[in-house]
């Protein structure tokens, strides 16, 4: 089952790096990976996307809470919970093919933030099975390159991980 | 006071009440050695090489509780002691290793001696440093001896760049008294509710065993554990690890579990009821084959990291807490409670296990014209009164010290059981002779693990520990030839040297007593010589039966329950047989 782990740990040089670390040298998979520091800047808040069995994913919880550098981490699936992923995308366009576009980005409340006369970018923010679906909506040919920041999130509620 | 980052180490190294550094000086550390030159409240221990350092102050750590110090130049310098590091981590020992690195300016410039050494030891370390402000010095030691020594300890590297040792720039000093960290809190108390559930189940218990490991050593937990097993007249097996936290010659002691574990022990846990396991983990070397490990079993798991807890074999009463503060909540609701345990289920039980037990599976052949490994040891049992501290290398001759060697008291049996590293039993020696200079220290070897670390027989002359290498000499690397006769068909493929020194001259060229032994009558004067020889270190080399095998053993990918005995159960022991 697909798991996303919110994690609180000390904005240190090598933190990311005991984490990802952990997970190839345990053989756990890392699906994404975002990372930035909190409104605290002596943390930094990640949030991991993961697969496993029951079993597997109580391990990686463990595992995490024991680096010396993790301060606290939920498990965001357990509980309701929102989630976003950003995507930029960038495609070619061409006189026809201008309108459609920026009508499909509407539809998917995308935002055009670059323009040139024959490209666009397109911003959107949404789960990723939105994303997913904007991506497959668009002609494949005229996709020059994505990019997305993999999915973060928050649990719903008054509730929040923090110290 | 004005100090030096250089200074500052040391200085550090003095409150935190250090006694022995382990080390070996290089370029990036000669700061920190001249502040060592100018003092003389802190040993230092200069060995051979930087692997010898990890391990004889990883010895000292696990003989007297303390954490071991070691101190390493960049480089070369620290990737030798990786070995030590990860020696250290695999048995959760707590060590603070502090190594040199070239000075910041240049890090990442692929500068002379330079490693990652912060990289290079992430997996293997309990935590590490990189240290990049002379004035971060002192906080980050306090941090590493906390971390070290607290939870489930283990090796914690702090690597200092040259110029943060700089003797030029002096900064007030001040070592903190207290450290607190947010992000590390280790567990104490276990939960009431837990230790409830694990009490009622234990009384209901009809054929229960009591599993216990090295973090009853490391967490001194030795006395709450004799005091339980006693009272609940339970059996009690150890691992390799935790060995003397019961004594072994008690008639509870069903002996050491696992792969080359007695007969009585696995096939107790095989057919138990109730297990309470206590600071232990599961290891492959303990479980055999998982799917058929422990089959009708309920487990009782009492462990410190609860990362430990159902890790590979899932348990009903996890408990997280120090072992020492469960075990006493334990006995104190023990004590509480009006019901005991059935006596005649445990008659019942205690009658199936004497049953094994005659089965006598360590029994050897006492006839033959060889030495046989077993019998050295039951020696060295005797002419030590079974009260000296044992170290070993890795191989047949540290099962047959396990199996020979019923230790009464922790910290005594000295060994590498996680990451199994040969070449640890000399230096480990020399680290557990200086913390306890009074007591007999013997290194129990073979002709191939020894030579992993031979020149360190330099630096016991030089610090003067007498220790006695007791060599298992078979001409094989014992436990890789085993292998290969059970499982390749006896083809030796490299499990031999066609040339092995003679052991006696190096022993007499690094100016120690060497002394050999061919037959199985001098064995024992030869050890009772070594022995009164007390300030003597003493090489015996023991040419032992080079076929000897260790038995009983769990082949790999079987259970408890499919052990092979040297002979079928029943079966007297002959020299025919053997």
């Amino acid at each position: 089952m697909r798991h996303i782990i919110s994690i609180l740990i000390e904005n240190e040089a090598g933190a990311l790096s005991r984490v990802a670390g952990l997970f190839s040298a345990r053989g756990y998979n890392i699906e994404s990976l975002t990372v930035a520091p909190t409104e605290d800047p002596t943390l930094s808040r990640m949030t991991l996307v993961t697969r496993g069995t029951d079993e597997i994913i109580e391990q990686i919880t463990k595992q995490l809470n024991k680096l010396i550098d993790v301060v606290k981490l939920i498990d965001l699936a357990e509980a309701t919970h929102v989630e976003r992923e950003l995507m930029l995308v960038k495609v070619r366009t061409c006189k026809e093919s201008r309108e459609e576009i920026n009508r499909l980005s509407e539809i998917f409340r995308g935002k055009i933030i670059d323009v040139t006369s024959n490209s666009y970018v397109i911003e959107m923010t949404g789960p990723s099975d939105k994303l997913d679906a904007f991506v497959a909506a668009l002609d494949e040919n005229s996709i020059i390159e994505t990019v997305r920041s993999g999915p973060t999130g928050l649990s719903r509620g008054e509730k929040g991980l923090h110290l | 006071m004005e100090l030096s980052g250089g200074q500052i180490v040391i200085q550090c190294l003095k409150d935190e009440g250090v006694e022995y550094l382990f080390g070996y000086p290089g370029g990036a550390v000669l700061h920190l050695y001249d502040a060592i030159f100018h003092q003389e409240d802190v040993k230092h221990i200069l060995v051979r090489h930087e692997q010898a350092a990890t391990h004889a102050a990883d010895a000292y750590a696990r003989a007297t509780g303390k954490p071991g110090v070691v101190l390493v130049t960049s480089g070369p310098g620290a990737t030798n002691a990786v070995t030590g590091i990860a020696t250290a981590y695999m048995d959760s020992i707590p060590m603070v290793v502090i190594s040199g690195q070239v000075p910041s300016a240049v890090i990442g410039s692929d500068a002379f001696q330079e490693v990652d050494m912060v990289g290079i030891t992430r997996p293997c370390v309990k935590h590490n440093f990189l240290v990049k402000d002379v004035n971060d010095i002192a906080e980050t030691m306090k941090k590493a001896f906390y971390i070290a020594t607290t939870g489930r300890p283990g090796p914690v590297v702090i690597d200092i760049p040259k110029d943060i040792t700089d003797p030029n720039i002096l900064i007030p000093y001040k070592y903190p008294k207290k450290i607190k960290m947010r992000s590390y809190s280790p567990a104490t108390k276990g939960h009431p509710g837990q230790i409830k559930k694990a009490i009622e189940l234990l009384l209901a218990a009809q054929r229960p065993v009591i599993y216990s490991g090295g973090g009853v050593i490391l967490g001194e937990a030795s006395e709450e554990l004799r005091e339980l097993t006693r009272s609940l007249n339970f059996p009690i097996t150890q691992t390799l690890m935790g060995l003397g936290a019961y004594p072994a010659t008690d008639k509870q002691s069903i002996g050491m579990l696992g792969m080359h574990g007695t007969y009585e022990a696995n096939l107790a846990m095989h057919e138990s009821d109730v297990i309470l396991a206590i600071g232990v983990r599961f290891d492959d070397r303990v479980t055999g084959k998982l799917a058929e490990f422990c089959p009708h079993s309920t487990i009782i798991h009492i462990d410190i990291d609860p990362a430990s807890i159902s890790k590979t074999v899932k348990v009903a009463v996890p408990i997280v807490g120090e072992v020492k503060i469960v075990l006493n909540q334990m006995l104190a609701l023990l004590k509480e409670q009006k019901t005991k345990p059935s006596k005649k289920a445990l008659e019942a039980w205690w009658s199936r296990i004497e049953q094994w037990r005659s089965v006598n599976c360590l029994e050897f052949d006492r006839g033959c014209e060889f030495i046989k490994p077993q019998a050295v040891i039951e020696q060295l049992y005797e002419v030590t009164k079974g009260d000296a501290f044992i170290t070993s290398d890795v191989g047949q001759h540290q099962m047959f010290a396990a199996q020979f060697y019923p230790f009464d008291k922790p910290r005594r049996w000295i060994n590498s059981g996680g990451l199994g590293t040969m070449g640890f039993g000399l230096p480990a020696a020399i680290g557990v002779k200086l913390a306890h200079p009074d007591a007999d220290v013997a290194c129990v070897t073979g002709e191939a693990s020894i030579q992993m670390c031979i020149q360190e027989l330099s630096t016991a002359l030089q610090y003067k520990t007498p220790i006695k290498i007791i060599n298992l000499n078979n001409r094989y690397m014992g436990m890789v030839r085993q292998w290969q006769e059970f499982s390749y068909e006896s083809r030796y493929s490299h499990s031999y040297m066609d040339t092995i020194p003679d052991f006696v001259k190096l022993a007499e060229a690094y100016g120690h007593v060497g002394i050999r032994v061919e037959k199985p009558e001098d064995v024992k004067p030869a050890l009772e010589k070594a022995f009164a020889l007390k300030d003597r270190t003493v090489f015996i080399d023991i040419m032992t039966d080079r076929t000897e095998n260790v038995y009983p053993m769990i082949e790999s990918g079987k259970g408890h329950q499919e052990m092979t005995l040297r002979v079928a159960p029943g079966t007297p022991i002959n020299r025919e047989l053997a």
